[in-house]
């Protein structure tokens, strides 16, 4: 395959970035979307320039490091991480433009590569349950009911790669936030901070400049690993019934 | 405790557009149901109008819950107007550099027109209040007074009613997406089934509102309903 | 970190009692002389000297405590933020102390911990079927063939059952029955079912939780979060592990941090092999510059390969990604009889012409034979050129995995409840559905058993660095049985460090040492020249084409099978390839920004040394043992021979400089609560 890449370069946080474009030759439509721009850096860093930064990890989709938005579609056109879409699924002779993530809250780092720390922080907030180490009751002294346990675990599997945020017209991280929201609040363990952590949560993701959602579902559309609109909705619930208990 | 921490939320400005919204959709269904009497013919449709000036009478005065209705909408459309703005601008303000390329994969078209659709049916209100209510403009120059006489004059004149049915079909996207948006806001729709049912009610009411508004214009212009 | 460890380990059929088999050596061997200069025996003096169940109880009883008053007055550095780095930081944060959790990736959750699949052990018998925590501590004795610490092991199988009563706390999703109690499975061939999980994804699911305690800690004051950093040198004070020196990845700083006590939870370095189920940054820079400043490095030869991976594709290859091991339960693994039909469309190929090979050679485990095994034969189907797939540098190396029968038998539907989402996987990675054309696997490198020397204590032999999960050597012995991994670091990080840390924290306040002492400012400076010369040799070849080649000289020499000729023949290979590293790499842009060939370069560099040493301890163990396979040790039948008169000992070494080799020290390993035996699987 013959590719034109239309790629965002910047070289550091405070500089100007501009889209450059490269043609890349011979690829393989075996190669993952990532193995193909490592092909390209391996031949920009041949001609002297210097390779193209983007994030990546474990490379099979669950450490959601990587993440580039593709042809306006975030991770692509599958319903895939970056790392596990492969250039199959693309046409010989295509122009396939590259952004990173665009969001006032992910800052761009250096070309691909943005900062998405403000995540973490709204974990910090409240994404957890408090128990400290070593004082935790015996494991079967709360049966959880299986269907509870297995809806926290499918909305857990959220892996933080900021898409929902990516591909959101109004740069909202609320799928992030409901799928922990959600997680949390689906078992008995997480019921004394359900408040609180709702309340908080939200409070930072407003604090750290993401959009107020208005439901367009871009987000659930985005997602590698569909989380559903039901975590915003949950979401919601949570935060009115906070408001209700008067936080 | 951290006071009205909640309620400083972008999430409590969008309960404050659901809630605003929903006191909208009570109206929109009440004022296209009076529309529908025009097909009733002149009396009856005078009645109805009339009759929301004595509603509530001897208790309350003249008009008196009329303008309790009045207020209620007014004060909807601020909080309705004033949250879409601030979450309008938050969103400005998310992304402040846009994507070269940007599909809206998996979106409804409705769901993206929420802004500048409520923006159009804003100015059209303006338009419509002055026209019937407010101002009471008759472009065909008869009588104001008669509500059926003003109606049908004004939609005998072919732009009247297409500017009508384009606010119409603005609505009806509004609410079609609106409507299941408030319900997702309100945290009605934790299941996919629920959200399917919340999706299909939205736009079940959306086309029933753009309808059963476009009927009697419609049916001026093409002389069903007449002087 | 691991992932799946579906490891159809050890049966419980032996052919021997006696401690040594029946094959013993001819004479002396010493493949090694000329590599390396023996050294001192070495002992772990921690493990008190009471019976093996005591052990654990007695040490947490005598390690000193230090007054919560004192804690916020003690600080502890930890690098890494996988099970064993998170939950280590969540603890002592919470324990009170000042903790600074380093992490080169963009967040503390991506650490690869993430990507493990099949489950953690726990000896909770909640199945009743006869588990405890001796046999949970047999198994795992036995998976490691005999070549693990006794006292560690038995710990490890102790502390199992906290750890999901924590994990469970924290509120991870594990899968339960309708009953609402947790659900548990049989894994890695073992008979008892002590597995718990979350769905295919546990490792995600562990490491969310010990990231999320983190993160509390974060907010509540006792931990600062440093990501997009990287350690890259160990400062010592008086032989005494003080801090590190870490490079800001995003602005390039090259920042001091001190502390009184040190703690690697850096992971494994199976990326030397480059092609491993590892993600791209897992890398030895931290392990290593630790072993240069002192360190023992343990069995660094003990590597894990995983039999079900998706094979190569072409040179562009960058990852290789596991499948678990359970679909050798219902596929059939074949490759042609002839080498005129491995470009055939394999339905082509009629039955007779096909090569059921590990049936034919292992008749009663046939498909289900153990991980080593499985792997080693497909390599040597591969390099008779009988391999399928594509040719990669003139190699098909694949071989094919068909489930044309178990579909006949289950139904396609029956297959698609069992093994759904590795078919999807499978088909996103390769473009074709396995359905209708059987799968390809090939082995790849998985898990690394070797790691940095620790005591009982999890320390190593430099005082105040103590090792935690992958990192360190001590559990796995010569073979990592499946859903350990995960116990382990989370053992280490939740309910062993806290409390062996707390005996060396207990001699403080210890001296304060400031950036200017003359130790940090040699560490300091050394760092910065590394990446000077790094972006000023200007030569020819990308950073990623050393580590290529180097990858392939470790999986053809010191991967499944290891001979000394060709051990031998791949030290001088790494060598004369890392002098021209030296002088030819090519790394463009500054160090003052965000530079990911400079990271490289530094891994890479790191890697050449390993590497070697890898081959040297490869070399020294004339025996085939646990995952890996000696061709000079083996039974008539060619099966592994493993040699515990001369061998059962963990070996440990000491670097000697940069141009001396390095010194062997042997820990004897002792076992008084299980007796060693040889397996067999014919």
């Amino acid at each position: 395959m013959n590719l034109t890449l239309k790629i965002w370069r910047q070289p550091d946080a405070s500089s100007a970035g501009a889209m450059h474009t490269y043609e890349l030759s011979d690829v393989s439509p075996d190669m993952s979307f990532l193995e193909m721009l490592d092909v390209l850096n391996e031949q920009l860093n041949e001609k002297g320039e210097e390779p193209i930064a983007f994030d990546s990890d474990c490379r099979e989709g669950i450490c959601g490091t990587c993440g580039l938005m593709i042809n306006g579609d975030a991770h692509g056109p599958e319903v895939t991480t970056t790392c596990q879409l492969h250039m199959r699924s693309f046409k010989d002779g295509e122009t396939i433009t590259i952004e990173p993530w665009r969001s006032d809250a992910f800052p761009v780092v250096k070309d691909l590569i943005v900062d998405r720390s403000a995540f973490d922080r709204i974990i910090q907030q409240g994404g957890y349950i408090s128990v400290n180490t070593g004082s935790a009751p015996e494991a079967h002294s709360v049966p959880v009911p299986r269907d509870d346990a297995l809806r926290a675990f499918n909305v857990a599997t959220c892996i933080g790669c900021g898409a929902c945020v990516a591909a959101c017209p109004n740069g909202s991280a609320s799928l992030f936030m409901g799928a922990k929201i959600t997680h949390l609040g689906e078992l008995p363990q997480g019921q004394p901070e359900r408040d609180t952590r709702v309340v908080n949560m939200v409070a930072q993701h407003d604090h750290e400049g993401f959009g107020g959602c208005t439901n367009i579902g871009a987000c659930t559309a985005a997602c590698p690993k569909e989380i559903p609109l039901d975590v915003i909705s949950q979401l919601n619930k949570d935060l009115r019934t906070a408001i209700k208990h008067g936080h | 405790m951290t006071g009205a921490r909640a309620a400083r939320t972008t999430i409590a400005l969008k309960l404050g557009m659901a809630v605003s919204g929903f006191i909208f959709l009570g109206f929109v269904l009440a004022h296209m149901y009076g529309n529908l009497k025009a097909f009733a013919g002149q009396e009856a449709f005078n009645e109805y109008a009339h009759h929301l000036r004595e509603l509530g009478e001897p208790m309350l005065p003249h008009e008196g819950a009329l303008w309790i209705i009045r207020l209620g909408l007014i004060l909807s459309l601020v909080v309705h107007v004033a949250c879409a703005v601030a979450l309008w601008r938050r969103a400005a303000r998310a992304r402040t550099t846009r994507y070269v390329v940007k599909k809206n994969t998996g979106v409804t078209r409705a769901s993206l027109m929420m802004r500048w659709g409520g923006v159009t049916i804003f100015v059209f209100l303006v338009w419509h209040l002055l026209n019937f209510t407010i101002g009471k403009v008759n472009p065909q120059g008869g009588a104001t007074d008669d509500p059926y006489l003003l109606m049908v004059d004004t939609f005998e004149v072919w732009w009247m009613t297409v500017i009508y049915l384009v606010a119409m079909l603005a609505l009806g996207a509004h609410l079609h997406h609106g409507i299941w948006s408030a319900a997702q806001t309100l945290g009605w729709t934790g299941t996919a089934a629920k959200r399917q049912r919340a999706k299909t009610f939205g736009f079940v009411v959306a086309l029933i509102v753009s309808v059963g508004f476009s009927l009697v214009p419609l049916a001026v212009l093409a002389g069903i309903i007449t002087k | 970190m691991s992932h799946d460890s579906h490891d159809m380990d050890m049966p419980d059929t032996v052919t021997s009692t006696e401690a040594s088999a029946s094959g013993s050596l001819d004479g002396d061997y010493d493949d090694a002389a000329g590599y390396y200069t023996p050294g001192a025996p070495l002992f772990d003096t921690k493990a008190p000297d009471v019976p093996i169940a005591e052990r654990w109880q007695t040490r947490k009883f005598e390690a000193r405590l230090v007054n919560p008053a004192n804690r916020r007055k003690l600080s502890i550095i930890i690098v890494g933020t996988g099970l064993a780095g998170a939950s280590a930081a969540a603890t002592l944060g919470e324990a009170g102390y000042r903790v600074k959790s380093f992490c080169y990736q963009d967040s503390p959750r991506r650490a690869h911990s993430i990507a493990a699949q099949g489950g953690i052990n726990a000896a909770k018998n909640y199945k009743e079927d006869g588990d405890s925590v001796h046999r949970l501590f047999y198994d795992t004795v036995k998976g490691g063939d005999y070549r693990s610490r006794e006292s560690n092991v038995y710990r490890l199988a102790e502390v199992s059952t906290n750890i999901i009563d924590q994990c469970v706390a924290q509120g991870v999703p594990f899968a339960r029955e309708y009953g609402g109690l947790l659900d548990n499975r049989s894994f890695g061939g073992v008979q008892v079912s002590r597995t718990f999980y979350a769905r295919g994804q546990t490792g995600q699911q562990l490491l969310i939780g010990a990231y999320q305690a983190l993160e509390r800690q974060v907010a509540a004051g006792t931990v600062e979060t440093f990501t997009r950093h990287e350690m890259l040198e160990l400062i010592t004070v008086d032989g005494k592990a003080r801090g590190i020196v870490a490079r800001d990845m995003v602005t390039g700083a090259i920042e001091t941090h001190l502390a009184d006590v040190v703690v690697l939870a850096s992971g494994g370095y199976g990326n030397v092999f480059y092609l491993s189920t590892n993600a791209m940054g897992c890398n030895v820079t931290a392990a290593w510059r630790a072993h240069r400043k002192g360190a023992f490095m343990a069995n660094p030869c003990y590597t894990q390969i995983h039999p079900t991976c998706i094979p190569v594709s072409g040179s562009h290859q960058s990852k290789l990604t596991l499948m678990s091991e359970s679909l050798r339960n219902d596929g059939r693994i074949w490759v042609p009889k002839n080498q005129a039909d491995c470009d055939k469309d394999p339905r082509e190929i009629p039955e007779e012409d096909r090569d059921y090979y590990l049936e034919r050679i292992y008749p009663s485990f046939g498909n289900l034979v153990p991980r080593d095994i499985a792997s080693r034969a497909a390599k040597n189907v591969c390099d008779e050129g009988r391999g399928v797939g594509p040719e990669v540098d003139g190699v098909r190396r694949g071989v094919y995995l068909d489930f044309s029968a178990a579909i006949e038998r289950l139904g396609k539907k029956g297959i698609t409840e069992k093994y759904d989402n590795l078919f999807d996987m499978y088909e996103r990675i390769t473009g074709e559905n396995p359905f209708e054309v059987p799968m390809r696997i090939y082995p790849a490198v998985h898990y690394v058993m070797g790691g940095l020397w620790v005591d009982y204590d999890l320390q190593s032999t430099i005082p105040g660095l103590f090792v935690t999960g992958e990192a360190n050597f001590s559990d796995h012995g010569a073979n990592r049985l499946g859903a350990s991994a995960l116990m382990q670091g989370l053992a280490d990080g939740y309910f062993v460090l806290p409390h062996t840390i707390r005996d060396y924290l207990a001699d403080g306040p210890f001296e304060e040492i400031t950036e200017d002492h003359p130790a940090v400012v040699e560490a300091r400076e050394s760092v910065k020249s590394r990446i000077d010369h790094f972006l000023s040799v200007n030569g020819t070849r990308s950073v990623d084409s050393y580590h290529r080649e180097l990858g392939n000289i470790m999986w053809e020499y010191c991967g499944m099978e290891r001979t000394e000729t060709g051990l031998k023949k791949a030290i001088d290979l790494i060598r004369s390839l890392k002098d021209d590293f030296y002088r030819n790499v090519k790394v463009l842009g500054s160090a003052e920004t965000l530079n990911q060939s400079l990271e490289k370069a530094g891994r890479v560099a790191d890697f050449f040394e390993l590497g070697e040493l890898m081959c040297i301890d490869a070399l020294n163990r004339r025996e085939s043992c646990g995952g890996h396979f000696r061709g000079e040790s083996q039974t008539e039948d060619g099966e592994a021979l493993r040699h515990d008169d001369e061998y059962a000992y963990v070996a440990a070494w000491e670097w000697a400089g940069e141009d001396s080799i390095p010194v062997l020290h042997k820990e004897d390993l002792v076992y008084t609560a299980i007796e060693m035996k040889q397996r067999s699987y014919k």
